[in-house]
């Protein structure tokens, strides 16, 4: 095997890093959370309970932090809906037009976050390709306004960007289950439906929960998509951190937000 | 058509006449351009143990898993009994099958693998615990049962894959090359289970494997496919005592192959001379290593055969392979290919020596297209 100093050797490295620009950061923004903001604008370094208190006070940071949860799990939801389907398809029946259709998954990702953004921006907007087309077909007469600035608006685009991420881990946990398991399960006498319920769905779970996690936690920590979709409505905690750490020079409530 | 071939076209029917329970019927099977199967007909009588053998591409898993339902066949027809088997899917099948890799639901207990197939058809409640210890105990994996089948050797998943298998009662059970991923004795052990399991439950085997070994030990009939073609149907004994092609013989056991003038009853190939019921012009006769005999010094008078059943040829000795009991030896007549004959440990042989052999003994085979 491995001798002592090799294994050092590797493991130092990665963990210096971890270790310097995270573990380090995090214990101080931690500490920063314990002091308080003078009304010059400067940090005092006196221990207490403050921030926290205000966070439980004041109701307007709870609903926020309980909206950008309902936002990431609706997100999360319809990433799942979208992905495991499409992943199903490529797996199991896509056949020649796998590579295709995989590239296409893909592709996405390439494009900047923001200029995805802008596009969800120009397709809900009042006077955008959605509303054009819904007054095109006299669905409507006015442009409807809920469309953009919304929490639905935050909901779309964040599902846009993220569904990739959803449906590669749970391809990927498709592509491993062995094909004689769903033979057998065929063989032994249950329908195909029975089979995906029974065989397919329990065997990907590690991919569903994977491509959830990637989903759930990448869309609550997002603060781009609510900036740019969302509106007063559509603010999200990240939103908040941000305002606190910038404009309000606010760094130990922040701080005490982000734990 | 040659006497032994019409003899083993008998014989092959008469042991399926009894109302086949599955009958292939002129299947072609195409992946793309490529035939795998290129008109199988084949019936297989209730109750039998049939080894469909083969050597690897010669398409003998594709027609396993044609009659499983997991291919679509391009032409042809397969019936069980009145149904026709080709038209249902595969979950409607009464076939089971038994996978080379096993196929065990990894994240199902032992007992939840077995039951699989009953809670599939929705068989009451009730039964299935009786039916699921029932089979696991028929395969000796009755203490088994809450085990995590990533616990289980190979030999145990398979046992659990055959007892998942024979729970549901099918009418055909299909068993995939199941014994080639196992050492060798686990194997020898297995083959003898599987056989005497295979009497006390009655069903329909159609065993697949490339081992003629294995073929000759299990089975009732022997179903020889070649390149998509099947090259003899016959029970074990008839393939290796009666070869119908030279590929038969030649994949069934060793074997001398003689390309032999016939002319008057009289048979010649190079400094060999026997008599045979042949039709004259020039054919193909295979003769076993153990029907050629070591003649001894004291006996070897001259080059007259006893009578006109015995043929005696002189040889070399080039090569001399001690096998316990019986040693192989390359015996060179001045043919192109050395004769080998397995004869009772003599000790060292050396030289020139006499060899008899029964002229019954040399079978007139068809040559096969690509001989």
């Amino acid at each position: 095997m491995y001798s002592r100093a090799y294994k050092t050797a590797v493991t130092i490295p990665p963990l210096l890093w971890v270790t310097v620009f995270l573990l380090v950061p995090y214990a101080i923004l931690f500490c920063y959370s314990f002091w308080s903001v003078s009304s010059a604008q400067t940090i005092l370094h006196n221990w207490n309970l403050q921030n926290y208190l205000q966070l439980a006070r004041n109701p307007i940071y709870a609903q926020v932090l309980f909206r950008s949860m309902r936002i990431a799990a609706s997100v999360t939801v319809l990433a799942l809906l979208l992905g495991y389907p499409l992943a199903y398809y490529l797996s199991f029946h896509a056949a020649k037009r796998k590579d295709l259709l995989y590239q296409l998954v893909i592709i996405p990702l390439w494009a900047s976050y923001l200029v995805r953004g802008y596009a969800w921006k120009t397709i809900l907007g009042s006077d955008g390709v959605l509303n054009g087309f819904l007054q095109y077909l006299h669905i409507t007469h006015r442009p409807v306004e809920f469309f953009l600035y919304s929490p639905f608006a935050v909901i779309i685009t964040l599902t846009h960007i993220y569904t990739p991420f959803t449906l590669l881990p749970i391809y990927a946990s498709l592509e491993h289950i062995p094909r004689n398991l769903v033979e057998a399960s065929h063989d032994l006498g249950a329908s195909p439906w029975s089979t995906f319920r029974r065989v397919i769905l329990p065997l990907s779970l590690p991919g569903v929960l994977a491509g959830a996690t990637f989903a759930f936690v990448l869309s609550l920590g997002d603060f781009l998509a609510p900036l740019l979709v969302g509106g007063p409505s559509g603010i999200m905690i990240s939103n908040v951190v941000v305002s606190l750490f910038g404009a309000a020079y606010n760094w130990p409530l922040g701080a005490a937000i982000s734990f | 058509m040659t006497e032994t071939a019409a003899h083993a076209a008998a014989s092959g029917s008469s042991a399926a006449s009894a109302a086949p329970i599955l009958s292939i019927r002129q299947v072609i099977k195409r992946f793309g351009q490529r035939p795998v199967l290129r008109g199988i007909t084949l019936d297989v009588a209730s109750g039998e143990f049939l080894t469909i053998l083969g050597e690897s591409g010669s398409g003998k898993t594709t027609l396993l898993r044609l009659i499983a339902g997991f291919e679509d066949l391009d032409s042809g027809e397969i019936w069980m009994g009145a149904e026709r088997l080709d038209r249902i899917p595969a979950h409607h099948r009464q076939v089971n099958t038994v996978f080379q890799s096993y196929a065990i639901f990894p994240h199902l207990s032992v007992f939840e693998n077995v039951a699989y197939g009953l809670r599939a058809k929705y068989t009451p409640k009730s039964e299935i615990p009786e039916r699921v210890t029932q089979a696991l105990v028929m395969v000796k994996m009755g203490e088994f049962t809450q085990a995590a089948p990533a616990k289980l050797s190979g030999g145990q998943q398979q046992r659990v894959a055959l007892a998942r298998a024979l729970v549901n009662r099918p009418r055909v059970l299909l068993l995939d090359e199941p014994l080639s991923a196992l050492d060798a004795n686990l194997r020898r052990q297995m083959q003898v289970e599987l056989k005497s399991l295979q009497r006390e439950v009655g069903i329909t085997f159609i065993f697949v494997t490339h081992d003629q070994e294995e073929a000759m030990a299990l089975s009732d009939r022997v179903a020889l496919l070649r390149a998509g073609l099947l090259e003899q149907v016959a029970p074990p004994r008839e393939i290796y005592g009666e070869p119908a092609t030279a590929y038969a013989a030649q994949f069934i056991g060793q074997t001398n192959l003689l390309r032999a003038e016939v002319r008057d009853g009289i048979a010649s190939a190079g400094s060999i001379v026997w008599h045979t019921f042949g039709t004259t012009g020039t054919g193909t006769y295979s003769l076993r290593p153990e029907c050629i005999r070591l003649v001894a010094e004291s006996e070897s008078a001259g080059m007259l055969p006893a009578d006109v059943t015995t043929a005696r040829f002189r040889g070399r000795i080039r090569n001399q392979s001690f096998g316990g009991a019986m040693d192989l030896i390359e015996i060179d007549c001045g043919g192109a290919h050395p004769i080998r004959a397995r004869v009772p440990s003599p000790g060292i042989l050396s030289g020139e020596r006499e060899f008899e052999f029964a002229a019954s003994d040399a079978v007139r085979v068809r040559e096969g297209e690509s001989d």
